[in-house]
């Protein structure tokens, strides 16, 4: 009896205990981290390496750029270390403007993690989005939605495929083409242009690696000598990558050559190979790779070369593009062209298929253990 | 003491002993004033989630964050209402989110070798349906523990949606579009109102399901098969049958949901959906509904789904980080389940004293042992 | 029940029957696993190269001790699933402290496994002490660690040039040909092994899933045994941790995401029931390996790696299929052995 009274106290007590306990935590929570992650000056992992300097002068009112623009950049997710060297770029370059930068998106690199990023600045009513798709279609009901809203789309890094569905401007990191072309390239000077290839990819959708994967292809025709046996999917998981790894290595005792076009793929093969050397003696490894991350491995000869550009200048690029968009001192007509800050000026590319109007930053640069110490990204 | 009674009385196979089995008077109230304080929390968190979206966030109060709201949280909310009545009886199914990736990926290969939407469709949700039933037969006729087969499921499923599209996302080049009818759904609010077909589709399925579960046979049932299953087998309640079923008819609505998410997004991938049945039961379990089976309510589920969106809408305006979103939500499925259990504590660290003592543990112990069965 | 509660003299002749069970199940999965291997042989000879058979065993190091520790909690009719979480926060954390504090080597180690050790003991805990469910507690931590995890990693990496160069041997080097990893994975697997076949408290994991209230009872202290399953299970996961670092030399945000699903399934698979009570580290460490094999063995037969999943999940299901009904007969055997004997 006794307890069965006490029982129906507490519990009554229980769930306004809960509901305290639950809002309390919330806002505590909410509290220390309000200032999170719009200010993408955040990590120490800063990474001014090459051009760009703080444009704090006169650019802005030189180039016609409105004052207190705010851009939305949604990368693939939070977190991902290249991806937040962009947004810091983006960040410079906007401050630079007298405007300022939200960086927003969620942890999983899926499309519905992106998405109330976007309905988000829809609702802020954001002058520009920067986005870096997660996957080609899924986003673009919602970025139609913004773009009706008045608000300019530009995507960079992972092009987004939405036809004139939105029009948005593609800030290409380096031209596609020559992505693919270029990874071959070295990789044929090295292995002497005759062998077996294969291609270590990251996640089997991502819109990037399947456009130079194609380019690489094309590009293979001029090497009847080379042919690429297999394209695997490391999905960015240096686990996923050394197990796809290791599978094509048992399945193609004869490769001489491997093109890893994600930084965690290379790194992951790279090493791999460092633990592994014997391997070498047949075996060539080359890709896209973060010039921290592969520093070790070029300077004891485990990777002879590969290349990347300065993440922190595309979102630098990127940055300029979305003001000058928003401002109207851009557009997207193919042919005319803007001023991004210290960058430079640049020119709209006309669409072709499959990519609308697009901007490339400029020629991936070649590491090797000459120059890699020369940058600190 | 039979060794065979303990899986089922074990609730979704996991967590040894009930701790509410035993001597709780509550399990003799009506289930409507036991389900009544759990949903009363809710409300009031409801309450205070609201008023921390608008105070922090400028955007909040608005109509368009309510059609947003709907469109992230709509297809998982619905998942998780036959998803919140297997888990009453006492049964778990983590394929969820796989169901609702093959049912998609389906859906977008038809569509991609030239079938009409309408075949298409259909198809998507008969292959939902093919996947509920292997999970039901594998379950309820078989009697295989409910954790370990969904977890197998959930991997076949995903595995098969990558069989079926590859890297490929549909619509991809040289693929039609879908049909405006169908793409319009995840743009445009239900007219003359601000809701996402997503929202009053699970507002339906709610009130169907509550109605289901709290006013027929069928759904007392349910709970009696969760509490106490071999009762209600000798009670003459078909549990096998009505296990099967629920399994069908989960992967059934999964299957649908894979369909809107589609819809929403104009386009399918082979990783629509992955990695969300772990959110499906996480709303679930804070919606009041126990993993031991035998209790929750329908509008545990509706409040929780709603706070866990209107949560997600806030922190994200605000800009909160989303790991520090997750954190949020992990605190509060845990809260959820420990402060229910503090007032227990108490009661059971003083039985503890008693039971170290194996003769008074004799005594004290076997009416509670009696009593469960 | 009669007088002597635990059953002690009626399952005596119980005993070696499941004894030999058991041993049959773990040869089962090591049979599939050989079966696995020669098909893949047979198809690409490569396969059975010694540098091949290396990363067998390396790939499935982690997943395997993992598993040690999941093993002890579903036996006792538990679940951990923080697990992934947990390798990826230590992995982290000790690569941070290798590139700004220096740390010896060795400390890297020690506090791997006291960062997962904490880690199981907030799990144990709260399962123990407050009577919670285990699924929804690691469930929770499972958001919570990732978050946290997220929040110190804070979009940085660590690279190979900070991590010491003795460390990471670790990862690849090998004695008489076998790698380190799995070395040091085995000797684990061996020491649980044999510790939960016969020390006592370790066996008592069993009683505590087979049948918490007889456990209770026969007063054994299911709470703290408990407990100490979900600390050891933490604390491998903290291993764990130095051995990612260790293997791959880099961590981001990324490590050991999704891993827990993968360790119950190897447990699954390997014969550990999900619903506690029987199962065997080995058992776990070898689903580990069967599965990896198979994942590597697609890829070498060149077939598309699409087919990886699917595979799995149909050996997943079928693991359990069979383990039912092997657990059916023994059940059925066990019973005509005890109406010899019943009083009742």
């Amino acid at each position: 009896m006794k307890r069965y009274n006490k029982s129906r106290c507490a519990a009554v007590r229980r769930p306004a205990v809960l509901a305290f306990a639950a809002v309390a935590a919330v806002s505590v929570v909410a509290a220390c981290s309000s200032s999170s992650s719009s200010s993408a000056a955040g990590a120490g992992s800063a990474s001014t390496g090459a051009s760009a300097s703080t444009g704090t002068s006169a650019s802005a009112a030189a180039s016609g750029i409105k004052k207190g623009l705010v851009v939305y950049f949604i990368p693939k997710d939070t977190q991902n270390p290249y991806e937040v060297l962009a947004d810091q770029g983006g960040a410079r370059a906007l401050t630079g403007l007298g405007g300022k930068v939200v960086v927003s998106s969620g942890t999983a690199d899926t499309a519905a993690a992106q998405i109330p990023s976007i309905q988000a600045a829809i609702q802020a009513h954001a002058d520009a989005i920067v986005i870096a798709g997660n996957d080609p279609s899924a986003l673009c009901p919602s970025l139609e939605q913004a773009s009706s809203a008045g608000i300019k789309i530009l995507s960079f890094d992972s092009d987004v495929t939405c036809g004139s569905s939105p029009n948005h401007l593609f800030v290409n990191q380096a031209d596609t083409a020559s992505i693919g072309t270029s990874e071959v390239d070295i990789l044929a000077k090295e292995i002497g242009s005759s062998g077996q290839i294969a291609i270590l990819s990251a996640a089997a959708s991502a819109t990037n690696q399947n456009s130079w994967i194609a380019y690489m292809k094309q590009e293979l025709s001029k090497y009847p000598k080379m042919t690429l046996v297999k394209t695997v999917y490391g999905n960015d998981d240096p686990a996923t990558s050394l197990t796809v790894l290791q599978g094509l290595l048992s399945a193609y005792p004869n490769l001489k050559g491997i093109i890893s076009p994600t930084t965690v793929g290379i790194q992951a093969s790279a090493q791999y190979l460092d633990t592994h050397k014997s391997l070498l003696k047949k075996l060539t490894l080359t890709g896209l790779g973060l010039p921290s991350q592969m520093k070790p491995y070029v300077k004891d000869g485990t990777v002879k070369e590969f290349e990347l550009w300065n993440p922190s200048n595309l979102g630098y690029l990127a940055g300029y593009a979305a003001a000058a968009l928003a401002s109207g001192s851009a557009s997207l007509t193919p042919g005319s062209s803007f001023t991004a800050g210290t960058l430079g000026s640049y020119k709209v590319l006309a669409p072709t298929t499959g990519v609308g109007p697009s901007i490339v930053l400029g020629p991936p640069t070649v590491f090797d253990a000459a120059n890699v110490d020369q940058f600190n990204f | 003491m039979s060794s065979e009674t303990a899986p089922a009385a074990a609730g979704a196979g996991m967590q040894g002993a009930r701790p509410e089995a035993p001597a709780e008077p509550t399990a003799r109230q009506p289930l409507w004033q036991q389900a009544a304080r759990w949903e009363v929390g809710l409300v009031v968190v409801l309450i205070g989630s609201l008023i921390f979206g608008s105070s922090e966030s400028s955007t909040f109060d608005s109509q368009t964050t309510l059609f947003y709201g709907g469109i992230n949280a709509g297809y998982i909310a619905i998942m998780a209402l036959p998803m919140m009545l297997i888990v009453v009886t006492a049964e778990i199914d983590l394929s969820v989110a796989s169901t609702l990736g093959m049912a998609g990926a389906l859906l977008g290969d038809l569509w991609h070798h030239g079938w009409g939407i309408w075949p298409a469709l259909i198809a998507a949700l008969v292959v939902g349906v093919l996947g509920g039933t292997l999970n039901g037969v594998l379950v309820a006729k078989a009697g295989l523990p409910s954790i370990a087969v969904t977890i197998g499921t959930l991997t076949l499923y995903r595995g098969i949606a990558e069989i079926l599209l590859g890297s490929q996302t549909i619509p991809g080049v040289g693929d039609r579009s879908f049909p405006v009818w169908f793409t319009k759904i995840g743009v445009v609010p239900v007219p003359g109102t601000h809701l996402s077909y997503t929202t009053v589709i699970f507002i339906v399925l709610a009130i169907i399901c509550g109605v289901v579960l709290h006013a027929t046979p069928l759904g007392r049932s349910l709970y009696a098969i969760g509490l106490q299953p071999e009762a209600a087998r000798f009670a003459g309640i078909r549990v096998t049958r009505i296990k099967f079923w629920l399994f069908v008819a989960s992967g059934l609505i999964c299957a649908f949901a894979g369909i809107l998410l589609t819809a929403q997004n104009s386009s399918v991938s082979y990783n629509a959906g992955y990695g969300l049945e772990l959110n499906v039961v996480a709303i679930a379990l804070f919606g009041g509904v126990s993993i031991f089976g035998g209790k929750g309510t329908v509008i545990g589920v509706v409040l929780s789904a709603t706070i866990v969106a209107t949560l997600q809408m806030a922190m994200t305006q605000m800009t909160i980080d989303p790991n520090v979103q997750e954190i949020v939500i992990g605190v509060l499925l845990l809260i959820s389940v420990v402060v229910p259990s503090i007032g227990k504590l108490a009661r059971w660290s003083a039985a503890r004293a008693l039971r170290s003592r194996p003769l008074q543990s004799v005594r004290t112990a076997l009416p509670l042992t009696v009593r469960t069965k | 029940m009669t007088a002597p509660a635990p059953a002690a003299p009626v399952q005596a002749p119980g005993i070696p029957r499941m004894a030999r069970f058991l041993r049959v199940r773990e040869a089962g999965t090591l049979a599939l696993v050989l079966l696995v291997f020669l098909l893949t042989t047979l198809k690409n000879h490569n396969f059975a190269s010694s540098g091949s058979i290396q990363q067998l065993l390396v790939g499935a190091s982690l997943i395997a001790l993992l598993g040690v520790g999941e093993t002890m909690v579903i036996v006792t009719r538990n679940i951990d699933l923080s697990v992934g979480s947990t390798l990826g926060l230590s992995a982290f954390v000790v690569g941070d402290l290798f590139r700004s504090q220096h740390i010896p080597v060795w400390s890297g180690f020690v506090i791997a496994i006291a960062i997962g050790a904490a880690v199981g003991v907030v799990n144990g805990a709260i399962t123990t002490l407050v009577r919670v469910p285990s699924l929804v507690v690691t469930l929770a931590m499972l958001y919570i660690i990732r978050g946290l995890d997220s929040k110190l990693v804070n979009g940085s990496i660590v690279v190979p040039g900070q991590v010491p160069h003795a460390f990471i041997e670790v990862g690849y080097q090998t004695v008489l040909g076998i790698p380190w990893l799995a070395i040091i994975v085995a000797v684990v697997v061996a020491i649980v092994g044999y510790a939960m076949r016969t020390f006592r408290p370790a066996r008592e994991l069993y009683a505590i899933g087979s049948n918490p209230d007889a456990a209770a009872l026969a007063g054994i202290p299911s709470a703290r045994r408990v407990f100490v399953a979900f600390v050891t299970s933490g604390a491998l996961a903290g291993l764990g941790g130095a051995l990612f670092l260790a293997l791959f030399a880099q961590v981001d945000n990324s490590a050991g995401l999704g891993y827990e699903l993968n360790v119950v399934a190897a447990a699954v698979v390997g014969g550990v029931a999900i619903f506690g009570g029987s199962g065997t580290v080995v058992g776990a460490a070898l689903g580990a390996l069967l599965l990896n094999t198979i994942q590597q063995g697609l890829v070498a037969v060149r077939s598309s790696s699409f087919w990886d999943e699917a595979i799995a999940g149909g050996l997943l299901l079928a693991a359990i299929s069979i383990d039912r009904l092997l657990a059916l007969r023994v059940a059925r055997s066990l019973r005509s052995a005890e109406g010899a004997h019943r009083e009742l």
